[in-house]
């Protein structure tokens, strides 16, 4: 089962060495890691997806907790929460297929962010299955790059 | 007035209280070195490697139970403790390991003696620092000891730049901690405390499954009290020895792959297994799904993660032994399950299972290292500090002597560390000074750190080193006798020096004794040695095998018993 783990923690050198060297040591599996500093400077937030059952999803957030610098640890519900990846991706373009693409784009709810004579690049925030229904709906036009920031989450409400 | 890092550490460290730094000049460490030269309140004992001082720091930490310090220099200095760091942090022993590191200005740039220190232990300690500047040394040297010996200790690794050492600023020692992502919990829940009490109370078959957690939580005392009044058996793991006193009607002795086969048998037949300060390691439970197949379980921990890792709990405990099994006592008391008479029935089965199934070895004419270790036990009346190296010397010193007090037995349970006995010896007779302070060792192990020989005689410690010496790696020629069709591989060690004259040549007091008539003459004769160690080469049956086996994988009830 798919997990997504809020890990809260103080934001000092190493930290994320910290948190990603314990899972690769105790064979959990990182399916995304993505890290950014919250509404406080000297605290991070790191939103992490794994693979594991409730086992797996227990040991790790306890072996995430005895880490000195992790404050708090906690578990998304999927159903409770919001949750967002971003992309960019640079798709080959020409005069012909232009229009189908930005069609895409539009029915997507992705923005064209640079346009250029042989390739568009396309910026999605979405959840993560529509970042990959449009990653598939642009392949066959030919994807230069692509981008992923794994992803990020908050759980609704006035909750955590 | 302002002072240097180096100076700042040092103050620290003796407003922590330390007496002792094992170490190794170099370098990075220079200021720290200066500032030693002239240092009263702290004795610094120079080891002749790292990894010596590592171990040293470890065994003193172990037999005193304060945090050990050791100290050592960039790049190689630091990697030369890793091996020590690994094995504290294994058996949870509070350590904290100081290092220097090349200026910050050459941090990142491949530096002569650099290494990413930090990096490099931070999977072995339980949590680690580059200090840069100077200001940062007080606060850190306070965490530094505060996590290595609070909540589940362990090795705590602190890496100074050589810029930080030297650089002057006002010092002023911290009174407050300020760790908000670090809080043990000490005091178990009071609900699961009662489902527990309930759980004993119910029980017809319990076994206490001590771990070396009653030793880190000085609980032995309340881990006694509790299995008398509750009238339940106690086995301990290899790293419990001394947790709960051997000669005790109520002691199961050690479990597991080499544990008792009574203490095996009750622990796959029993209905409730409490288990203290211990994590259900492998060479403790064998083949996981077969292991106490008819019991719930407790498991009382101060470490969250060890609770569920490898064994579902039925009622978990994170708190301290002592204060959980003191709480857990007095609920079952007053819950008034504690009648006189209880576990007659079980207790009677394991009294058959003893005498059944005795330790035992065969008594031949050749000498057996069994037979040492008995008499050693034997003279010192169980008054002495055992530490081992690892293999079948370990195995048994674990099982032949008696040990009836905490912190008696030094030995690298976790990482199984070769060539550990040794200098944790040092470290242990620096710390008991008044103890007898034997290393039991084997022909290979005691090579791996023989140059520790010097640390000991110029510190005149009469560590009584005891060579089991078959010319074998004893324990992995048995795997392969046993498991490998007596493929001997590597382990024949017939090509060794002369023990006796390396002693010597060294200035240590040495002995080859052959013959079991020899035994008792030649260990008396060392005790009497107060002023050096000495070495007693002791030329042993050479095939002899560590008996009960379970080969790993295997349910630790189908155990080759000779």
């Amino acid at each position: 089962m798919r997990h997504t783990i809020s890990v809260i923690v103080e934001n000092k050198p190493g930290v994320l060495h910290r948190v990603s060297g314990l899972f690769s040591r105790r064979g959990f599996n990182i399916e995304s890691l993505a890290v950014g500093t919250t509404d406080k400077p000297n605290v991070s937030r790191m939103t992490i997806v794994v693979e594991g059952d409730e086992q797996t999803l227990e040991q790790i957030i306890k072996q995430l907790y005895k880490q000195i610098d992790v404050l708090r640890v906690f578990d998304l519900p999927h159903a409770e929460s919001f949750e967002r990846e971003l992309a960019l991706i640079k798709v080959h373009a020409n005069e012909k297929t232009r229009p189908e693409i930005t069609q895409i784009a539009e029915i997507c709810s992705a923005r064209i962010v640079d346009v250029a004579d042989d390739s568009l690049m396309i910026e999605i925030s979405a959840e993560k299955e529509k970042v990959e229904n449009i990653q598939k709906l642009l392949d066959k036009f030919g994807i230069q790059e692509l981008v992923r920031t794994g992803k990020i989450a908050l759980q609704r409400g006035s909750n955590s | 007035m302002e002072i240097t890092g180096a100076q700042a550490l040092i103050e620290s460290l003796k407003k922590e209280g330390v007496e002792v730094i094992f170490g190794y000049p170099g370098g990075t460490v220079l200021p720290i070195y200066d500032v030693l030269y002239n240092e009263k309140a702290i004795r610094h004992i120079l080891t002749r490697h790292e990894q010596g001082a590592a171990h040293a720091a470890d065994g003193y930490a172990r037999v005193t139970g304060k945090v050990g310090v050791c100290l050592a220099t960039s790049g190689p200095g630091a990697t030369n403790l890793t091996t020590g760091i690994a094995t504290a942090y294994m058996d949870s022993i509070p350590l904290v390991a100081i290092t220097g590191q090349v200026p910050t200005a050459l941090i990142g740039r491949d530096s002569f003696q650099e290494a990413d220190v930090t990096g490099i232990t931070q999977p072995i300690t339980k949590h680690n620092y580059l200090v840069k500047t100077a200001e940062d040394i007080p606060r850190v040297i306070k965490e530094a000891f505060h996590i290595a010996r609070s909540g589940r200790p362990g090795p705590v690794v602190v890496d100074i730049a050589k810029d930080a050492q030297v650089k002057k600023f006002k010092f002023k020692y911290p009174d407050k901690i300020d760790l908000p992502g670090y809080k043990p919990t000490l005091k178990g829940h009071p609900r699961q405390i009662k489902a527990a009490a309930k759980m004993i109370s119910l029980s017809k078959r319990p076994v206490i499954y001590a771990g070396g957690g009653i030793l880190s939580a000085n609980a032995a005392k309340e881990l006694l009290a509790f299995a008398e009044k509750l009238n339940i058996p106690v086995t301990t793991t290899m790293m419990g020895l001394g947790a709960f006193p051997d000669t005790h009607s109520l002691a199961l002795h050690m479990l597991g792959m080499h544990g008792t086969a009574y203490a095996n048998y009750a622990v796959q037949e029993c209905d409730l297994l409490i288990a203290v300060g211990a994590r259900f390691d492998d060479r403790v439970t064998g083949h996981l799904p077969t292991f106490a197949p008819k019991a719930k379980h407790i498991h009382i921990d101060i470490d969250p993660a060890e609770i569920g890792k490898n064994v579902r709990a039925d009622v978990p405990i994170v708190g301290d032994a002592k204060q959980t099994l003191k709480d857990l006592l007095e609920k079952v008391k007053s819950a008034g399950g504690t009648e006189k008479g209880k576990h007659e029935a079980w207790l009677k089965q394991i009294e058959e299972w003893k005498n059944k199934y005795p330790l035992t070895y065969k008594k031949e004419k050749s000498l057996k290292p069994q037979y040492i270790v008995e008499m050693i036990n034997e003279i010192t009346k169980g008054r002495a500090i055992i530490c081992t190296e690892v293999g079948q010397n370990q195995m048994w010193a674990a099982q032949y002597f008696k040990y009836d007090n905490p912190r008696s037995f030094v030995s690298s349970g976790g990482l199984g560390t070769m060539g550990y006995g040794f200098p944790a010896a040092i470290g242990a007779q620096i710390g008991r000074p008044d103890a007898i302070v034997f290393d039991i060792a084997g022909d290979g192990s005691i090579q791996m750190n023989m140059q520790e020989m010097t640390t000991a005689v110029n510190n005149k410690l009469p560590i009584k080193i005891v060579v089991l010496n078959n010319c074998f790696l004893g324990m992995v020629r048995q795997w392969q006798e046993l498991l490998y069709d007596k493929r001997y591989s590597a382990t024949n060690l017939c090509n060794n020096p002369d023990l006796v004259k390396v002693a010597r040549a060294y200035g240590a007091e040495a002995m080859r004794i052959t013959k079991p008539e020899e035994v008792k003459k030649a260990l008396l004769e060392a005790l009497k040695i107060k002023d050096r160690p000495v070495l007693l080469d002791f030329v042993v049956h050479k095939e002899e095998n560590v008996f009960p086996f379970v080969p790993p994988g295997q349910a630790i009830n189908e155990m080759l018993i000779d």
